[in-house]
């Protein structure tokens, strides 16, 4: 096998692999406040769709990404404002809110089905974005370092900062962060943005980056498997680098069996991964008592402060 | 005339009420710079309320609270602890999965690196003889130790003002003379001390003044050194205190439940393996097992009553059957009945109602279903016994669990087991966090039970309970039972030291307990 072909499935699991990690990174500060958001899927076509269209439209990938990325935090505000301040059921709330994104997604989207965009590429100069050996480091979009350099920002606010250990306060006992002084609610409210923001941006990948086309239900529940990455990772950011380019490893590998004429994971299942991560996952989060995992005590507890 | 006053802080008329109940009716009370001041009242007194309006977790709806002659407004916890109110909570405001370092840099206000920090907390350890190490991760820590986290966080701020919340309820005496001891170096450097109990003879010991509430009201201060425990008991419940009537025992039946060589291994990280249990209780006695937390009383209670059951039935013989084997509803049908430590959630359903949660017990024994079908009549019949009988403070066998009191909801799962008339009642803690009438009103009832010929097994970590009820007892340690010492013979000095590891070192941390078994 050469060179070439190497350095190609490298950068194409890297590809696979980035809206996957940015929707995890954020979905994992989310559960270590405490709350468990299942709305990715969601949030991520609502910043696709708005990502597309903005940056069609005025022809600036940035403007496009910064807005998707309000638009998805909005929503994710929505499921603050139910969960948070009227204390709704979270896991409720959040299949709500991915079904409220594919269907506004689709809505806002239909002008724009069959449009195409430049991709977002490289910022690289040609001689290394292009370069045959070379473009293994320098021929990803921009997005692929921002999730590097993000994950690494979030392993060091989880484990070295002030504010990341309150965060990590709050979702290991609502109540004594709370008695402290800490505000549980505001704390969650901006864990809760963040996740909406890193949706966004994984969304964008999706319309921008990966296809760069607008279709109906184009993330293909990789907002799912983001949620399930979260668990498998055990919240910590490190092993979810590695878990998502694990899985973007499997999706090529799948990818590529298929063009071969064989396939090893029927669609049937792929179809249902929605349902079956979110019985996974919730399944492995009420079993990490006895297996030890190291799930956020408080994880998907409403909380309510007493006056 | 000057503005100056001799009081650190001082509390004008403070009231509080939630919706149905006046939680505070315009309670005064002054404390000076370098008192222990005592606050004492039943459950549901109004302490806790109180306390919260000084710390500013809550707002008091009416009133004033002056610190060092000014109003204030107390508006967050953070405010308090700007002022120099440090709080030491009855239920630890801990982060179980973090280290000692991490917990304390939580309740910091102020940005410092972690090992000044480290540095600082040294410095108060030592000089208030508090041994902690700031690396370890809360869930490995005992009770007293958790207790001396909180402590220290408080000290850090240099408080002017530090409230106690029932602090020593789960030390032994060894950690509680420990504790008072830094009490005192504290109050001698000006800090003053509010400390709320309910253990009178403590009161007495410590405090210099006390306050005392009932119903949200003040209803009378006095200097604890002058009064007795009965004359502050009275004051507090607002009535004769009564004596529990039990004569000193020498003959009892035959034995009833026989524990022997029971074995188990710890679950989880945190689990307590229990190793060679073995105990006999007889008709008519009380069995008391004593206790710091954490040490496989839970674990025992379990295995006892058959929560997690053993492989070999033969380590539990109840009436002579082997029962070690079966599960929680054969060995109430056998006789055995339990009223577990945690009140919500374990020994009651908090969204369900009494009646609901008396079938959940009392089914089988009480017949209050048929062929599956549950005879609602009759539950309310008996849900309504129960409360009459322990005089239990409530609206109506419809109203769920949570809506008690904790002392109110303790009278009722005691009162449920109690009044099926087990052949051998397992209690654990069966006064945690319960007023002394009510607690007065429990004891006796225990032990009229035994005077029927029940066999009784006592878990407790109040020692002064233990005393003043058991015929027998032995202290748990580490999974490990002590051998049997008679009540009345054994010194509390002895039963502490057995609490604090065979070789007795009372204020020894886990390692060196562990070391004094591996000799």
């Amino acid at each position: 096998m050469s060179d070439t072909i190497i350095i190609s499935i490298i950068m194409t699991v890297i590809g696979a692999s980035t809206p996957i990690l940015l929707a995890a990174l954020g979905e994992l500060v989310v559960e270590k406040s405490g709350v468990l958001n299942l709305g990715i899927e969601g949030m991520m076509l609502i910043g696709a769709v708005v990502g597309f269209a903005v940056t069609l439209t005025t022809g600036f990938h940035l403007l496009g990404i910064v807005i998707a990325m309000f638009a998805s935090t909005l929503s994710a505000m929505l499921f603050a404002y139910l969960t948070l301040t009227l204390t709704a059921n979270q896991v409720a709330t959040g299949l709500a809110l991915t079904i409220f994104g594919i269907g506004i997604s689709s809505l806002m989207g239909e002008p724009y089905v069959g449009k195409t965009i430049e991709i977002f590429s490289s910022w690289f100069p040609a001689s290394l974005a292009e370069h045959p050996q070379l473009r293994v480091i320098f021929g990803y979009s921009p997005l692929v370092y921002v999730s590097l350099a993000l994950t690494f920002g979030v392993s060091y606010f989880l484990k070295k900062t002030r504010a990341g250990l309150i965060l990590r306060a709050v979702g290991e006992s609502d109540i004594s962060a709370h008695s402290i002084g800490y505000s549980v609610i505001g704390v969650r409210y901006a864990a809760v943005a963040f996740g909406g923001a890193m949706a966004g941006l994984a969304g964008c990948y999706f319309s921008l980056v990966l296809t760069p086309l607008w279709s109906e239900e184009l993330t293909a529940g990789r907002g799912w498997i983001a949620l399930a990455l979260v668990v498998f990772a055990a919240w910590k950011p490190s092993r979810l680098l590695l878990g998502a380019y694990l899985f973007g490893a499997i999706m090529t590998l799948e990818l590529h069996a298929k063009a071969a004429g064989f396939s090893f994971i029927a669609p049937e299942l792929l179809a249902a991964m929605p349902y079956l991560a979110t019985i996974v996952v919730l399944a492995l989060i009420s079993l990490r008592k006895s297996s030890g995992l190291a799930a956020p005590a408080c994880l998907a507890k409403p909380f309510k402060p007493s006056t | 005339m000057t503005e100056q006053t001799d009081y650190r802080i001082e509390l004008n008329a403070v009231t509080k009420s939630f919706p149905g109940v006046l939680a505070n009716d315009r309670v005064s009370f002054a404390i000076k710079p370098g008192e222990i001041h005592a606050l004492l009242g039943e459950n549901g007194a109004g302490k806790s309320t109180l306390v919260k309006m000084i710390y500013g977790i809550m707002q008091p709806d009416e009133g004033e609270i002056r610190w060092e002659g000014e109003a204030i407004k107390v508006a967050n916890p953070k405010a308090a602890r700007k002022l120099g109110v440090g709080m030491v909570f009855q239920h630890f405001s801990l982060f179980e999965a973090m280290t000692v370092l991490e917990n304390i840099a939580l309740g910091m206000d102020a940005k410092i690196s972690q090992n000044l920090l480290e540095d600082k907390i040294r410095e108060v350890m030592d000089v208030y003889g508090l041994k902690l190490d700031p690396h370890r991760i809360v869930s490995t820590l005992s009770v007293g130790e958790r207790q001396r986290i909180e402590i220290v966080r408080a000290l850090l701020l240099n408080p002017q003002l530090l409230i106690m919340d029932e602090p020593t309820s789960v030390l032994t005496p060894q950690e509680v003379a420990q504790l008072f001891e830094t009490l005192r170096k504290l109050s001698a450097t000006g800090c003053s001390i509010l400390y709320i109990s309910h253990k009178l003879h403590e009161i007495k010991e410590l405090c210099d003044q006390a306050t005392i509430l009932r119903g949200g009201k003040v209803v009378g201060e006095c200097d604890p050194k002058q009064e007795t425990s009965k004359s502050m008991a009275e004051m507090m419940i607002g009535g004769d205190l009564k004596q529990i009537e039990k004569e000193v025992k020498t003959e009892f039946g035959e034995p009833r439940f026989i524990v022997d060589n029971l074995s188990q291994d710890g679950e989880g990280d945190f689990g307590v393996a229990l190793s060679d249990i073995s105990f006999t209780v007889r008709a008519g006695e009380i069995f008391g097992i004593a206790g710091v937390a954490g040490n496989g009383q839970n674990e025992l209670l379990m295995a006892l009553s058959g929560e997690t059951p053993s492989l070999n039935a033969e380590t539990i013989k109840l009436d002579g059957k082997s029962v070690a084997d079966q599960t929680i509803l054969q060995r109430r049908k056998h006789g055995l009945c339990a009223v577990p430590e945690e009140r919500n959630g374990h020994a009651a359903v908090v969204d369900f109602s009494l009646s609901d949660n008396a079938i959940l017990t009392a089914r089988d024994r009480m017949n209050l279903s048929n062929n599956g079908m549950i005879k609602h009549a009759q539950a309310r019949k008996y849900t309504k016994d129960v409360i009459s009988t322990f005089g239990v403070k409530t609206t109506g066998d419809a109203s769920p669990a949570g809506s008690l009191s904790g002392g109110n909801l303790q009278k009722f799962v005691v009162g449920r087991e109690i009044m099926q008339k087990p052949d051998v009642l397992l209690i654990s803690q069966p006064t945690w966090g319960v007023d002394a009438g009510a607690a007065a009103a429990i004891h006796q009832a225990i032990v009229d039970l035994a005077d029927n010929g029940s066999a009784i097994i006592v878990i407790s970590q109040d020692l002064d309970e233990l005393l003043a009820i058991c015929d027998e007892m032995a202290v748990i340690n580490e999974g490990r039972l002590s051998k049997t010492l008679k009540v009345g013979e054994a010194s509390v000095d002895e039963i502490g030291l057995l609490m604090g590891g065979i070789h007795g070192e009372p204020s020894a941390s886990q390692d060196q307990a562990e070391n004094a078994h591996a000799h």
